[in-house]
């Protein structure tokens, strides 16, 4: 039962975070980011 | 479930994840709409096939921006995946586990040896999410730790563009080779250990891991019906004994146990399931006291 709550309370967290961070524009900062080729990720350098 | 058919969900998610087929042959990287959408698993958005940007790498991209906002929209997503699945993710969806698994089936006389030191080197990862993805990050903008210099993801992201686009190979130095022993190093370990990445060095893997004792899928063992015969513990590649502990933070919810178990007492729980409802109507074999 506990853990049941627990697992609701993270949801409404999780809705409630990643709603925020759509609001902020978040989203975007993630898709400039990974639209272009991220030269540490490969190794170039 | 048997291993071939959770095989198959690895492959049908490593293949959704990466369905830009054509980067593979061009070397130019997805740029749409779906790069927004964080994918569960550890999956480098630089991979020529990726669809979804990668969790960790927009973390510390979030994390090292030159002016500090708190990630909530990459933090509430893998809050989302972790509480619904936990380390199911681990052993469902991530490709770096698909590769690993796949490694295992290599024929080595001597797999899964406990070594000494295992156990301490499990921490590890803790440390590489707090260090190499949340505090380095913060400390020096604009550079993503993890991604620079540990994921083995990214290297291999790395050599599918160089193969397809020979300028991107010319400009591959000095860090993808440090690079490019870890992957070795995490290939060739993964013929002895039952993968190494995930035990010791995954920062998703250590996220995930926190959410395990509360994910909506679980494992649930009947004491009831547990003889305490260890077949389900000397079953687990991850060293977990699951009839103390179904829901180690070490458990990445492969179902060996289920299986093995000879008198059903391991069942998984998922939303809308009733506890062991799946052998609710299955006769238990009778249960013979250890001696």
């Amino acid at each position: 039962m506990r853990s049941k709550r627990i697992f609701w309370l993270l949801i409404v967290s999780a809705a409630a975070m990643t709603g925020t961070g759509l609001a902020l524009g978040q989203a975007g900062q993630v898709l400039v980011r990974a639209a272009n080729i991220c030269l540490e990720c490969v190794g170039i350098g | 479930m048997d291993r071939g058919r959770r095989t198959g969900i690895q492959a049908a998610a490593a293949l959704i994840q990466n369905a830009n087929f054509r980067g593979f042959f061009t070397g130019r990287i997805y740029q749409g709409g779906l790069k927004t959408v964080c994918v569960p698993g550890l999956n480098c958005y630089s991979c020529p096939g990726a669809l979804g940007a990668c969790p960790i790498g927009s973390l510390q991209s979030m994390l090292g921006a030159k002016t500090f906002r708190f990630p909530y929209y990459v933090l509430g997503l893998l809050v989302f995946f972790g509480a619904l699945l936990g380390r199911a993710v681990c052993g469902f969806l991530c490709p770096m586990g698909l590769i690993q698994d796949l490694l295992d089936r290599i024929k080595i006389t001597v797999k899964h040896p406990k070594f000494k030191g295992d156990k301490a080197l499990r921490y590890l990862k803790y440390a590489v999410l707090l260090v190499t993805v949340v505090a380095l990050p913060i400390a020096v903008k604009l550079t993503p730790f993890f991604c620079k210099y540990l994921c083995p993801s990214g290297t291999l992201a790395g050599i599918m563009l160089a193969l397809a686009d020979s300028s991107v190979g010319a400009l591959l130095g000095s860090r993808f080779a440090f690079k490019f022993a870890i992957l070795a190093l995490v290939i060739l370990a993964s013929a002895v250990i039952y993968r190494p990445f995930c035990k010791y060095l995954c920062p998703l893997g250590a996220f995930y891991s926190l959410f395990n004792r509360v994910s909506a899928v679980r494992l649930s063992t009947d004491e009831s019906a547990c003889v305490s015969c260890g077949i389900c513990a000397s079953a687990c590649g991850m060293g977990v004994d699951p009839s103390r502990d179904p829901n180690s933070p070490e458990c990445v919810r492969c179902g060996a146990c289920v299986s093995a178990c000879p008198y059903k007492a391991i069942s998984w729980v998922y939303p809308g399931s009733v506890y062991s409802r799946e052998n609710a109507g299955e006769q238990r074999p009778a249960k013979v006291e250890k001696e």
